[in-house]
Order: C-alpha cells, then sequence, then structure tokens
C-alpha cells in the first residue's frame, strides 16, 4: 500500500505551496497517474481521502487524470501505447519495448481560495 | 440554480445556468450566453480588480519529485566514496539475507580488500542485521515500522551512520561494497530509487515463474534477476525457461543468473557480476548481458541439476 506514502508525498507538496504561495483552501486538486507509474488511482484516492481532514485538502475535490503508457518498440521503432508492461509492440507483437511515458504521478494543478 | 443571475432557468431555454463549479477567478467577469456580463460572481459576491478570490496554482510536479532528489544525493556521496549500492528486492522468504551472508563470505575470500556493507530493511526486528552481522560485515537495521518500502532518505540516514565513506579512505581499492536489502515486496519498492548503482531483483524456484508477469513494474526496474534456490529445481514445477522468457517480456534488457545461495551454484557468476564494482568504470568491461544466454547454458553452467 504505497499510495499511503505517495498520499503523505502529495499532502507535503500541497502544503508547501500553500506556504510558498499563500493561501488557506485547496478546493481542487489535480493529478495525473500514468498507466506504468505503478500506482493504483483508486488506492491514492482511498489514501488521500484519509489524510486530508484538519489540512487545505479538506473538502477538496479530487481529480486523478489517468494517462496511458507508452512505449517504443526496439523492434519495428514504432512508437505504441500500452495499457501495462506485460503487453506486446501493437504493431509487430514483439516484447522489446522501451518505456517512454505514462511512467509518472505528477501533481498538476491546484485551484485555490485565500479564504 | 443559476449562480450568476439566481434564475431557474432551464438549461433548454437559451440562458446556461452557470453552477458554482464554474466559477474560477472572481476579478474577471462571467459572460452569459446572451453576452450580458456578471461581476461578483464568487462567494463574496463582490468584484476587486486585481483580487482574485480563487486562483490556478499550476505545479506540474513528479510527487516521488522530493524522493528523487535525495536518491541524486545518495548517489553522488556514494560515488564520492567509491561506494557501489545494489537494491536487493524480492518477496518475502526468497532468500536475501542468505544470499547476502553467502556472498559477503565469498567476497571476502576472493577480494580481502574490499569493505562490504549492509542496509537491512524490515517492517519490524532486527534479525536480519544480526545475521549480516555474524559475518563480520557492518549492517544497520531500518525498521520501517508499517512502511512498505525503504526510501533515499532512509538509506541517506543509514548510509550515515555506516561509516563506510571511512573505511573507503582507508582500504588500499578505495573501493567499497554496499548491499541494500529492500523489504520484502515485490510490489512498492519499486518506484522509489534509493540511489542505487542497480536493482536486482530475486526470484526463488518455490514462487512460481510467473512472477515477473504478475509484478511487472518490478522486473521492469531491475537491472538483474537473480533466480535462487535452483538446489530446489528437482522438487518444484519452476520452469527456468519460461520465467526467463517472461522477464525479458517485461523487460528486455534484464541480465539473468541462477544461483543457490545455500548450496553454492552459480555464486561464480554472481561474483562475476559483481566485479569489478560498477563504480570503477575504468576496470569494468563493456555491461554484461546474460541476455542471449539461454537458461539451458545457464543451467548447464550450475552442476548436478536435473528437471
Amino acid at each position: 500500500m504505497h499510495e499511503l506514502s505517495l498520499a503523505g508525498g502529495i499532502l507535503c507538496m500541497v502544503e508547501a505551496a500553500a506556504a510558498r504561495e499563500h493561501f488557506l483552501r485547496v478546493a481542487k486538486l489535480r493529478l495525473e497517474v500514468g498507466a506504468l507509474a505503478g500506482v493504483e488511482p483508486q488506492a491514492l484516492r482511498f489514501a488521500l481521502a484519509a489524510m486530508i481532514s484538519g489540512t487545505c485538502l479538506e473538502g477538496g475535490e479530487i481529480t486523478i487524470d489517468e494517462v496511458p503508457g507508452s512505449a517504443r518498440c526496439l523492434h519495428c521503432s514504432t512508437n505504441v501505447e500500452i495499457a501495462s508492461y506485460i503487453e506486446p509492440c501493437s504493431i509487430c507483437g514483439s516484447y522489446a519495448l522501451q518505456a517512454t511515458g505514462g511512467t509518472g504521478l505528477r501533481v498538476v494543478d491546484l485551484l485555490v481560495f485565500n479564504d | 440554480m443559476c449562480v450568476v443571475c439566481g434564475c431557474n432557468a432551464d438549461p433548454n431555454s437559451g440562458h446556461d445556468p452557470v453552477q458554482t463549479k464554474d466559477l474560477v477567478a472572481t476579478d474577471a467577469a462571467l459572460e452569459s450566453p446572451n453576452g450580458d456580463l456578471h461581476y461578483g460572481a464568487g462567494a463574496a459576491r463582490l468584484s476587486m480588480p486585481g483580487l482574485s478570490q480563487a486562483r490556478v496554482i499550476h505545479m506540474e510536479a513528479d510527487v516521488l519529485g522530493e524522493n528523487q532528489r535525495l536518491a541524486v544525493r545518495n548517489r553522488a556521496h556514494f560515488a564520492a566514496h567509491g561506494v557501489t549500492a545494489l537494491n536487493l528486492v524480492s518477496s518475502p522468504g526468497s532468500g536475501k539475507t542468505t544470499l547476502l551472508c553467502a556472498s559477503i563470505s565469498a567476497l571476502k575470500a576472493r577480494r580481502p580488500d574490499l569493505s562490504v556493507a549492509v542496509i537491512e530493511g524490515d517492517q519490524q526486528t532486527s534479525v536480519d542485521a544480526d545475521r549480516i552481522r555474524a559475518t563480520g560485515a557492518p549492517a544497520i537495521q531500518v525498521n520501517t515500522g508499517r512502511g512498505c518500502h525503504l526510501d533515499a532518505q532512509m538509506v541517506g540516514d543509514a548510509f550515515a551512520r555506516l561509516d563506510l565513506h571511512a573505511v573507503a579512505h582507508h582500504s588500499h581499492a578505495g573501493r567499497a561494497l554496499l548491499f541494500i536489502e529492500n523489504v520484502g515486496n515485490l510490489v512498492c519498492p519499486a518506484l522509489w530509487d534509493l540511489g542505487e548503482a542497480a536493482k536486482v531483483v530475486v526470484l526463488s524456484v518455490t514462487e512460481g515463474e510467473d512472477k515477473p508477469l504478475k509484478y511487472p513494474e518490478m522486473f521492469a526496474a531491475a537491472t538483474l534477476m537473480l533466480i535462487n534456490k535452483i538446489d530446489l529445481l528437482p522438487y518444484v514445477s519452476f520452469d527456468v525457461v519460461r520465467c526467463i522468457e517472461y522477464a525479458q517480456r517485461v523487460n528486455p534488457g534484464i541480465e539473468v543468473l541462477l544461483v543457490s545461495a545455500t548450496r553454492g551454484d552459480g555464486m561464480g557468476d554472481w561474483l562475476a557480476w559483481l566485479l569489478p564494482l560498477r563504480a570503477d568504470k575504468h576496470r569494468r568491461t563493456a555491461p554484461r548481458r546474460f541476455k542471449q544466454n539461454t537458461a539451458s547454458e545457464l543451467l548447464s553452467r550450475t552442476a548436478g541439476l536435473t528437471r
């Protein structure tokens, strides 16, 4: 359940931003989870919900955008979309894929209030 | 109800009611479909030029960025002190600690000048660190409590206590090997960079050959897969060829070695992979790629194995 650690990391980032940008309340938090990030969006949402009471995120809406994984096929040199590391190239069927995108978990932006 | 004008307009009437969720910045006017401008639509019902009640803060930041920053610091610290760090990951019970004890004894015989130390990650107890210390190598136990993985901060703190850098300054070769035994878990440790030179995933033959497909992130992140407990191959149904094929499916560049930490099979190959150390770039030959080796070649190199 590493989503709990990740939720803690997100909370720290938001609180650091609150101190830096002087806001008191987050109305909307937008996250981006890549299909190859090893993060389960539902577990992350659950972990965040458990952690945000009493913080500036309390009551805020949390959006998690899921980004597809992308990879370059080392066999046919095509850039293909993959949902997990166990998928083959959709063009040539080779498993020699190098992940190129959708591997991260990012905080995209915040909609914040000063009151 | 429309939060701009308070009307209860039917959405089909030509006047789209503006909902609360549409309100962003309140110093700007909201425009109705008919071109009317509505100021003071925010919670304060008042427009103040230059003052926005709500604003968007663009972060575009990696959640693991802080860990990454600390991992980069660890990596620089390791490099500055000639320490090659390897992050050993596996499910619980694959034999990581037994493998480390056997590796430390074998390294002592082959490279007595090399300093070897271990950072042991577990949720509880110092049983593993005690086993390592019994071999004579220094070890620090890191208990993560409820945490399911080591992070870069824990490793940095533990490394500072190991004082490997003092050892590195005084040893002849000025080189040291740091094994980081992660918490037994094939999921979470894949995400946390600790500053290691490589991740080594240990998979024992009692676990089943389909682990690389079931936990692809970990095998995708690893440089080397060590198939351990091969002395038990005659007694379990574990398809080595298929296991390697699965691992290469999720990670085409993964290297593979077969070992038995208890009986000693394949330990020569493992030591040959470890030495010269990865930090010794000028002494290390081209990256060893075992991917061309078929499983049968690997098996034939380990004595007395029949399937």
